[in-house]
């Protein structure tokens, strides 16, 4: 395949930053759309113009770590993939590919097509977690049945590889199904009970802090997410956020 | 002034540590019968008073499971800690991408299990190339972990009673691998992580993410700090501690193509070698038998399919090299085939153990094959992964079980799918996504891949290395695998040492530091090592020659794969270390590396770990030549079984080979210095394995 690539180049965090033409050709349509982006950054390297930086590591679609808007879609045209894991069939020979970075001014630009997630890093620090010590004398793994039913549940959200794709397609660059994601996980297990009310308070107010929009109901997160989490999880964080508001003393 | 010894180490020291014997390997095995020594030792050891411990900073370097385990642990116990990964946040870690469990002696299935069966499985599926009393206390402290796992919300698989689930894995005969789904190493790390957070919110560590440890640095002989690059600004920066963890992995990325993640490199293990860390047994590999073949020449990494498929699987390639050709000019569909001109390889050559015999023995089987010139795919690398049988068989069933009368084969299959279909359905649609075809109608093509390293840093049974206060846990040690690791046994270890061994441990060494005071990153030693960093960054801007460290890397792994893969030859192993020596002279000639250091720079940092992994590749095809036997992962030619049952089986010899290879750095890799700790079963029987 050959094709016509539109990339973003962004010298560091200060520069304005512009959309650059390339071209790269025979291309196998057996390529990951990474392995599309090795070969050129190869091209480039031989002409001597500095490669494109972007993030990756795992390529198999589970580290979060790769993170780019294509054809003005978070990890491009194949549904529940992460780029790395997005093949070049799913392109045209000849087609035009915009590849751009996540577009939100609580994860600003680092470089090219590389992003600062450390925002949400900061928003599991105030609260995603038990508060339980290392110990060699927890009691029991199974000394507290929890019903199949929650395990699954809360399994289904822990899935989140915090890519950050949900806010990079939303309009209003909301975090909340991310944020959603950590709250229900620890919602629906006995061991999340304890600090159950302080989380989900201490966790929004840090994703507001961060500069993230607010949810309006597009649903644009759950179509793009890799791990398909879905938004009713957002309707149950801003139940747990409006009881524990109602309820909490302080 | 004191008088203070600057590294690298000089042209003198490096003579007189020549001539030090391998007494100077001293394992701090305690004393006493087995089964006591871990609590034994854990009474004797050495603590520091909690008041103190707000006086001591610790380094970690890694954010993978053992490394976040380690961190939080340490943070909660009222270390200062600092961490530090290349990725952008703790939680990317490549231990993020482990599919298939952890393993733990709880026997919850009531079928005979014990910390005992634990210790006896790892042992043996680790060849006898163990440190025993290492590898009980894994087993021992196996159950703590999944308590602790849980305690801290981390969703593993239940049944319908809500209790936890457990699962099968090769080499064992008990249930004892917990799983969450396909994504254990997921949900564990995840874990570790939100410890980590915890720690992070209080301020008790504080995270170093996009930064790059260059360099160790050592201040009277012992580790005081590290040189690190923040890899987005590209300053160099100093970092002291009082004591200093590795927990950086492995590096089966030497090979290029691996299911290792892309950044995945040796770098933080080979710079503490380089500063006295002696490395052990670098040439136990372990090549998983079942991955996605590669698509072609520019494919840059390659993708596990989970052990357990071997359940329902059956593995073959034609026996025709006729029907091979047509397949692969596109002529003929593997489902062409008859029964009858299939080659069951595993079934025939082990009839007991058929499709499930250990990692080892199955991927080379496949690459005999192959050699044979019976690979199927366009590369003539993949074989045949099927499940029609199974699909068959499952569907069978199923048909009774609704009671169905004579039903047609579309209705079995159809119901066999579905059966299959729970058991692998993510699996089977990760490999739809990669190779575009359905791997329910035709059969699944695999072929070995490069996936997990048994060999590391050599360390006590503190987990210390040989410089003092310098550690190394997880993958990147040495210590409970041997020459093979067990399936689920991974997860195991890097929790085993986070979370429970290293944070007692380490404290018998700092009990001596409770009256050293902050270590001051203005003394000489660290502006050695950070100009012998710099000077290095430079030195590889300044090439500017002709080709990308991409290049150079997957020459190395070329050449890796050839001679120092699945199978090993003394002619080849050492063609092996004269082509590793002219790809590196080459590379310091002629890599082109554009940009500069002071700022975000991937190709700067990738030539930095290719140069490290040039080094290593080095060592390690010599620890092979060195190795004239046949052991799990280490499979030398000259070294199989002649006649009887066995013929042409990997041969191990105990005589000869009973021991661990700690190398120590000497100028270059191949003058590195042998030691050997010799390994002593007191509680195991040395055993042939067979699968006939």
């Amino acid at each position: 395949m050959d094709l016509k690539l539109k990339v973003w180049r962004q010298k560091n965090r200060e520069d304005r930053g512009r959309l650059v033409d390339y071209n790269v050709a025979g291309i196998s349509e057996n390529s990951s759309f990474l392995e599309m982006l090795d070969i050129l950054n190869e091209q480039l390297i031989n002409q001597n113009i500095e490669p494109v930086s972007f993030d990756h590591d795992c390529r198999e679609g589970i580290c979060g770590m790769c993170s780019l808007y294509i054809n003005g879609e978070a990890h491009g045209p194949d549904r529940k993939v992460t780029t790395c894991q997005l093949h070049m069939r799913m392109f045209n020979d000849g087609e035009t590919i915009y590849i751009e970075p996540w577009r939100s001014s609580a994860m600003p630009v680092i470089k090219d097509l590389i992003v600062d997630r450390s925002a949400f890093d900061r928003i599991q620090q105030s609260g995603g977690f038990v508060s339980v010590n290392t110990s060699g004398s927890t009691q029991d793994a199974n000394a507290l049945p929890i019903p199949k039913m929650n395990a699954d549940k809360a399994f289904d959200v822990a899935a989140c590889i915090g890519c950050g794709a949900c806010v990079a397609t939303c309009k209003n660059s909301s975090a909340m199904l991310f944020v959603a994601a950590k709250v229900s996980q620890y919602a629906y297990l006995p061991q999340g009970q304890v600090e159950r009310k302080q989380r989900v308070l201490n966790m929004v107010e840090q994703m507001d802090k961060e500069g993230f929009g607010n949810c309006t109901n597009t649903g644009a997160c759950e179509i793009e997410c890799p791990k398909s989490i879905s938004i009713e999880y957002i309707a149950k964080m801003n139940r747990e956020y409006l009881s524990a508001s109602i309820s909490s003393e302080e | 002034m004191k008088k203070k010894t600057l590294d690298p180490l000089s042209e003198k020291e490096n003579q007189n540590l020549s001539k030090i014997s391998s007494d100077k390997l001293i394992s701090k095995t305690p004393s006493g019968p087995i089964s006591s020594k871990w609590t034994n030792h854990k009474n004797s050891i050495n603590l520091v008073n909690p008041a103190n411990k707000r006086n001591i900073d610790i380094i970690v370097v890694g954010t993978g499971l053992a490394g976040s385990s380690a961190a939080a642990s340490l943070a909660e116990m009222g270390y200062n800690v600092k961490t530090f990964c290349y990725q952008d946040s703790p939680r990317r870690a490549h231990s993020i991408a482990a599919q298939g469990g952890i393993n733990a002696a709880k026997n919850y299935q009531n079928d005979g299990d014990s910390v005992h069966r634990l210790f006896y499985d790892t042992v043996k599926g680790g060849d006898y190339r163990s440190r025993e009393s290492n590898v009980h206390r894994l087993a021992e402290v196996s159950t703590n972990i999944i308590d602790q796992c849980v305690a801290q919300g981390v969703p593993f698989g239940r049944d319908y009673g809500g209790l936890l689930d457990n699962r099968s894995f090769g080499g064992v005969l008990v249930s004892r691998t917990f799983y969450a789904k396909g994504q254990t190493g997921q949900q564990l790390l995840l874990g570790a992580y939100s410890a980590v957070n915890r720690q992070i919110g209080k301020g008790k560590i504080i995270p170093y993410n996009r930064h790059e440890m260059l360099d160790l640095v050592k201040v009277e002989g012992k580790a005081r700090g590290i040189i690190a690059r923040n890899l987005e600004t590209g300053k160099i920066e100093r970092h002291s501690a009082h004591a200093v963890v590795i927990a950086s992995g492995g590096y089966g990325n030497v090979f290029f193509l691996s299911t290792n993640a892309m950044g995945s490199n040796v770098t933080a293990a080979w710079k503490i070698h380089k500063k006295g860390a002696f490395f052990a047994n670098p040439c136990y590999t372990q090549i998983h038998p079942t991955c996605i073949p590669r698509s072609g020449d520019n494919q840059a990494k390659l993708t596990l399919m989970s052990e357990s498929l071997r359940n329902d699987g059956r593995i073959w390639v034609p026996k025709n090299i006729e029907d091979v050709k047509s397949i692969r000019a596109g002529k003929l569909m593997p489902t062409e085939i008859l029964e009858e001109n299939r080659d069951y390889y595993l079934e025939r050559r082990y009839p007991a153990f058929g499709n499930l015999v250990p990692r080892d023995v199955a991927s080379r089987a496949a690459k005999e094959r192959i050699d044979a010139g019976f690979g199927v795919n366009k590369t003539e690398e993949a074989v045949y992964l099927d499940f029609s049988s199974a699909i068959e068989r499952y569907g069978k069933q199923e048909a009774a079980i609704a009671r169905i009368k004579n039903p047609t084969n579309a209705e079995i299959i159809i119901l066999g799918e579905k059966i299959v279909e729970s058991k692998y359905g993510n699996l089977f649609q990760m490999y739809e996504k990669i190779v575009a075809e359905n791997p329910y109608k035709t059969p699944m093509m695999i072929y070995p891949a490069v996936h997990y390293t048994m060999g590391g840093v050599w360390v006590d049974y503190n987990l210390m290395t040989t410089v003092p206060g310098c550690y190394c846990i997880g993958e990147a040690n040495f210590s409970d695998h041997g020459a093979n690791r067990l399936g689920a046994s991974a997860l195991m270890q890097g929790l085993a040492d986070g979370y429970f061994v290293l944070p007692y441990t380490i404290g018998d060494y700092l009990s001596e530091d409770i009256r050293t005071g902050p270590i001051s990153i203005n003394s000489e030693e660290f502006d050695f090592a950070e100009k012998n960093v710099t000077d290095k960054l430079d030195n590889l801007l300044s090439i500017k020659g002709k080709k990308s460290p991409d290049y150079f890397h997957k020459k190395l792994g070329k050449v890796m794969w050839e001679y120092v893969g699945m199978s090993r030859n003394e002619k080849g192993l050492k063609t092996a270390i004269k082509e590793i020596k002219l790809i590196k002279e080459e590379f310091w000639k002629d890599v082109r590396i554009l940009g500069d250091r002071k700022s975000l720079n991937p190709e700067l940092e990738k030539a930095g770990r290719v140069s490290d992994l040039l080094e290593l590749g080095e060592l390690f095809a010599k620890d092979a030549l060195n190795r004239n036997e046949s052991c799990g992962g280490h499979f030398r030619e000259e070294s199989v079984e002649l006649d009887g049952l066995q013929k042409g089986e990997a041969k191990r010899d105990d005589q000869d080979y009973s021991y661990v290879s700690a190398w120590e750095f000497n100028k270059e890799p191949s003058e590195a210095i042998l030691h050997k700790e010799h390994l002593e079963f007191n509680d195991i029987e040395l055993k042939q394995r067979s699968y006939k």
